[in-house]
């Protein structure tokens, strides 16, 4: 029943913020999609009214001595000012009980605070997936531990999760300072240098939910996006399956001669593609890059057009990020393009 | 019709003459002087950094903009915020303590005249030194917080960290210099008889903010010391890597950056309390209930610093405590808003400009406050913080709690500072102007940061549906501009054409409205005898003035902390150019310390001088004045 009574005025307010909002994304703290969100959403619904409620009182208040003043006012600053020495006893009395209420608002403002922190502590399961999820500048690299290290799946800024079974993210950088934040799932947890945290988040509903840094980490700060992708546990085992899978050799020859390109050229310094010799650590692991919905942290949808525009342009697509331009041309490119686009 | 005072007058007046020519006006050690010029230098850094707010905005209107690029928004957004923090809003309040705590206790001058230019021109090097750097695209950019590893050597390379880092030094150098004057003036040279219940709650407020100030400030002066260091001589202090911690700068640097907004609060919540009082014809209810509020606040403010840093993942339990501590402190804030308003229910109002800025202020500062209690909620907090929703809620706790008293307090003592009125309709268009222009910048901020809009992004995708919020935002924006505009061609046209103000022309209670305005050098002709809170509001009685001191020397009285008995006669000292060469020197030395270790070297061989001449002894000024007339 409290529940029920507690989200009532959720969905109207809700339904008042979308309208002020326009037309929201899919990236909301007040559309909960799993059970860490949810109770937030509540507790900010909780804070909302209590908030509301006593603003209107000191308004009215304020009201009320604004009108009164303007019935007494005084209309000249020579009337003089008078010192009250007399104890205004109703005065005393009326502030009293306000601070007698702050201090009641604020003391169950805490308890409710504590115990929805404790609700949120309390999401622990021992099936619980684990993640690692690791902050660069400026893109997200997502690793799903195996037991043996072939069954380890590395990829980028796509993190896909099972709905309904809680998941334990475990928070690395090794650079600057980021902060994992997929508001439809859960708050923010800063991905901090030297500290290792770990979050814990579940999705109730199949769906694609937005990410973003929210810690500045630098030029590329406002553009470093993830998606969250989840999906019913069938789905979501066929994935990690595939991910596990090293691609077969390309047998298209147009893909064939991108792959020579991509070995040949600086490409390979920094990205790893399993199966082949290119092995460098510094960007995104791109084994299976022709699977994922969007390029370079979220920012463009993974096309064959954007693909050649961000390795021939990269900064124009983002300003500042460490991807260096490739001067791959004309048929060389067109390959890169088929042989990255063919690694599913 | 002969003054029995001129001659009197007359001797003041000479004896607290600044010296003639630009020479005499660089050595210019006078409080109203210098508080003047930090008021000005204050007022024009917040104007340049509206501009960037405007900028910002401009390039947010809309997803996907071109005007700036994120290098150059990054030095943006940080100047802005250093800039509001450190060069306007801290400045300002404690110019208006410079100005007002002399005038307001009954004395000639701050204890320590010549420190007090020492610490205007150092303020004025390090923030000319921060702007420099913007012009030249090597403006600081991590941020008004610089977090580290960014802005550490690995990943700020060049020299824009190094310079935020010493107009820290610069800027919290020239607070504690004036937190120290502010506080031993108050202590030592009230007028005979203003025992400590009769200081009016400005000067309470400044001496708290001061006092927050000696405990804050070292904490950044340390951290951003460490900082330096890290950059300049590869120390480790928050390199992981060798067992450097990134999380002890957070700690030191929160620690002192929530009693920071503090630091810039409580002095407005002085202004307000003037206000109230003068504008509600009595005397503020529940006077004692204000100052310990104002004590309680600024002691509550040093636990709550962990609020920043919910997200770390700090300790569960620890988070708690400081929860606790955060909600807490809506109490002694809760008690404040109730006597201002008991006040206004209970008086006779006067609807003048400075009320209405007043009125203003409480509306809202009670939505910042309110806000700020939600942010105390760890999971609550977690969804919000670094969004616009926290954007929103400290414009609103510091515009709506410092920008709207101080432009209150502008419009209320003004007149005093410059002896003319300022115009009332224009006042009030101001005033109308920067509410409606606020709440709509401000207001929607809140939604953004719910519907996911991080900070510090100099950029989003059409896809997230941030853009007509966004919009509405910048359109507000540019009406705080028109509110600022009219407040600034207010206070151009009252000084050539305002009306004369008078002595007193809101009919007020303290001591400063008993002297002509503008005030003159020595700011009373006899210092008073206090024998009330409100000394302009109770009938006169004996003693009217303290007799005995000298009107040839730079001679004031000392009283006795708690009830101001007159203890001693003490002489200050006057012009001298010292106190800029010191500045000078320690600039230097700070400027030239980003660049090499020998920097400091340099600098201590310039102070050296500097400082031998300062205090180098003056011998017996009384006997010597004796010796010549004989």
């Amino acid at each position: 029943m409290s529940v029920r009574a507690r989200l009532r005025p959720a969905r109207a307010g809700a339904g008042i913020a979308l309208f002020l909002a326009g037309c929201a994304g899919p990236h909301h703290a007040l559309d909960p999609a799993g059970p860490q969100a949810r109770h937030i959403a509540s507790l900010w619904w909780l804070l909302f009214w209590v908030a509301l409620a006593v603003l209107l009182a000191v308004v009215i208040a304020l009201l009320v001595a604004v009108l009164r003043g303007v019935a007494t006012r005084a209309h000249s600053p020579r009337e003089p000012g008078v010192v009250v020495t007399m104890t205004e006893r109703g005065t005393v009395a009326a502030v009293t009980v306000a601070v007698g209420l702050t201090a009641l608002i604020v003391l169950s403002l805490l308890t409710a605070s504590a115990l929805v922190g404790r609700t949120l502590a309390g999401l622990r399961s021992p099936d619980a997936l684990s993640i690692e999820v690791v902050g660069h500048r400026w893109w997200w690299e997502i690793r799903y531990p195996g037991a043996a290290p072939s069954e380890q799946v590395t990829t980028a800024n796509e993190l896909h999760v099972p709905v309904g079974r809680p998941v334990k993210v475990r928070t690395i950088s090794h650079d600057v300072i980021h902060s994992l934040w997929v508001p439809s799932l859960h708050g923010k947890r800063d991905l901090v240098p030297g500290h290792p945290g770990e979050i814990v988040l579940q999705a109730d509903r199949p769906g694609v939910f937005n990410g973003q840094c929210a810690e500045y980490c630098g030029v590329e700060h406002a553009l470093m996006r993830l998606l969250v992708i989840a999906e019913p546990a069938d789905r979501f085992d066929a994935w990690l399956t595939a991910q596990r899978e090293t691609p077969p050799p390309p047998t298209d020859p147009e893909a064939r001669r991108g792959q020579e390109v991509f070995l040949a050229q600086q490409c390979a310094l920094c990205h790893t593609i399993q199966g082949t010799p290119a092995g460098g650590r510094v960007g995104p692991d791109l084994t299976h890059v022709g699977s994922r919905q969007t390029i370079a942290a979220g920012v463009l949808p993974n096309a064959p057009e954007h693909l050649a525009t961000w390795m021939l342009d990269p900064q124009s697509v983002k300003p500042g990020t460490l991807m260096p331009a490739s001067a791959i041309m004309g048929d060389d490119m067109a390959a890169l393009v088929i042989y990255l686009g063919s690694l599913r | 019709m002969s003054d029995p005072d001129a001659e009197h007058r007359e001797r003041l007046a000479q004896t607290w003459a600044p010296r003639p020519g630009v020479l005499g006006w660089l050595s210019e050690v006078n409080h109203k002087a210098i508080a003047l010029r930090y008021m000005v230098t204050a007022m024009g850094f917040f104007v340049l950094a509206g501009l960037l707010a405007l900028v910002m905005r401009l390039q947010l209107a809309r997803p996907g903009a071109h005007l700036v690029g994120p290098d150059l928004y990054n030095q943006i957004f940080t100047v802005h915020g250093s800039t509001m923090m450190f060069l306007f809003a801290v400045p300002v309040m404690e110019a208006m303590g410079l100005y007002l705590v002399p005038m307001m206790i009954g004395t000639r001058n701050v204890a320590f005249p010549r420190m007090n230019a020492f610490g205007y021109y150092v303020y004025l090097i390090g923030g000319l030194f921060l702007w420099v750097g913007l012009a030249l695209n090597i403006g600081a950019d991590v941020g008004w917080f610089s977090y580290v590893p960014l802005a550490g050597p690995d990943y700020s390379p060049g020299k824009r960290a190094d310079i935020w880092a010493q107009m820290i030094t610069f800027t919290e150098l020239a607070a504690l210099v004036a937190a120290i004057e502010i506080i031993v003036t108050t202590f030592k040279q009230r007028a005979p008889g203003m025992t400590l219940d009769r200081i009016p709650i400005v000067v309470w407020a400044m001496v708290v903010t001061s006092f927050m100030i000696i405990f804050a400030m070292p904490a950044v002066m340390v951290s951003s010391g460490m900082l330096a260091l890290d950059r300049l001589i590869d120390t480790q202090f928050f390199n992981p890597a060798e067992g450097g911690d990134v999380l002890l700068w957070q700690h030191l640097f929160w620690f002192f950056g929530h009693p920071e907004v503090y630091i810039i609060f409580i002095p407005a919540t002085g202004f307000v309390s003037a206000i109230v009082t003068t504008f509600s014809r009595r005397s503020v209810f529940g006077y004692l209930a204000l100052v310990l509020s104002l004590v309680a606040t600024g002691f509550l403010a040093f636990g709550l610093w962990v609020h920043h840093m919910f997200a770390v993942g700090l300790p569960e339990m620890g988070q708690g405590f400081f929860t606790a501590a955060s909600m807490m402190i809506a109490i002694p804030n809760g008690v404040q808003i109730f006597c201002w308003l008991a006040t206004l229910i209970r008086g006779r109002l006067l609807f003048r400009t400075p009320l209405l800025f007043v009125l203003g202020f409480i509306v809202i500062f009670v939505a910042g406050g309110l806000t700020g209690v939600m942010l105390a909620a760890v999971p609550f907090d977690l969804q919000v913080h670094d969004t616009y929703f926290v954007v929103a809620h400290f414009h609103y706790v510091l515009v709506g709690g410092a920008v709207f008293p101080l432009l209150g307090a502008f419009y209320y003592w003004l007149p005093k500072m410059t002896g003319r009125r300022l115009s009332e309709k224009l006042g009030q268009a101001s005033f109308w102007l920067l509410f409606v222009g606020f709440n709509l910048t401000f207001f929607p901020m809140h939604q953004l940061g719910l519907v996911g809009m991080p900070r510090r992004i100099y950029t989003y995708l059409p896809d997230t549906g941030w853009g007509g919020l966004n919009l509405l935002s910048t359109v507000g924006a540019f009406i705080i501009a028109a509110a600022v505009t009219a407040f600034a061609v207010n206070v151009l046209w009252s000084l050539r054409r305002g009306a004369p103000a008078g002595d007193d022309p809101w009919g007020a209670a303290t001591l400063e409205w008993s002297t002509p305005s503008p005030p003159p050098t020595y700011n009373f002709v006899r210092i008073p005898v206090v024998h009330s809170r409100y000394p302009r509001w109770t009938p006169l009685a004996d003693p009217m003035v303290t007799t005995g001191l000298r009107d040839d020397l730079r001679e004031v009285v000392i009283t006795s902390m708690l009830d101001a008995e007159p203890t001693t006669r003490h002489l200050l000292d006057g012009p001298t150019i010292i106190p800029l060469l010191t500045a000078l020197a320690v600039g230097v030395g700070l400027i030239a310390g980003i660049f090499t270790p020998w920097g400091f070297v340099i600098g201590a061989a310039l102070v050296l001088p500097c400082l031998v001449a300062w205090f180098w002894p003056k011998g017996d000024p009384a006997r010597e004045l004796a010796e010549g007339r004989a």
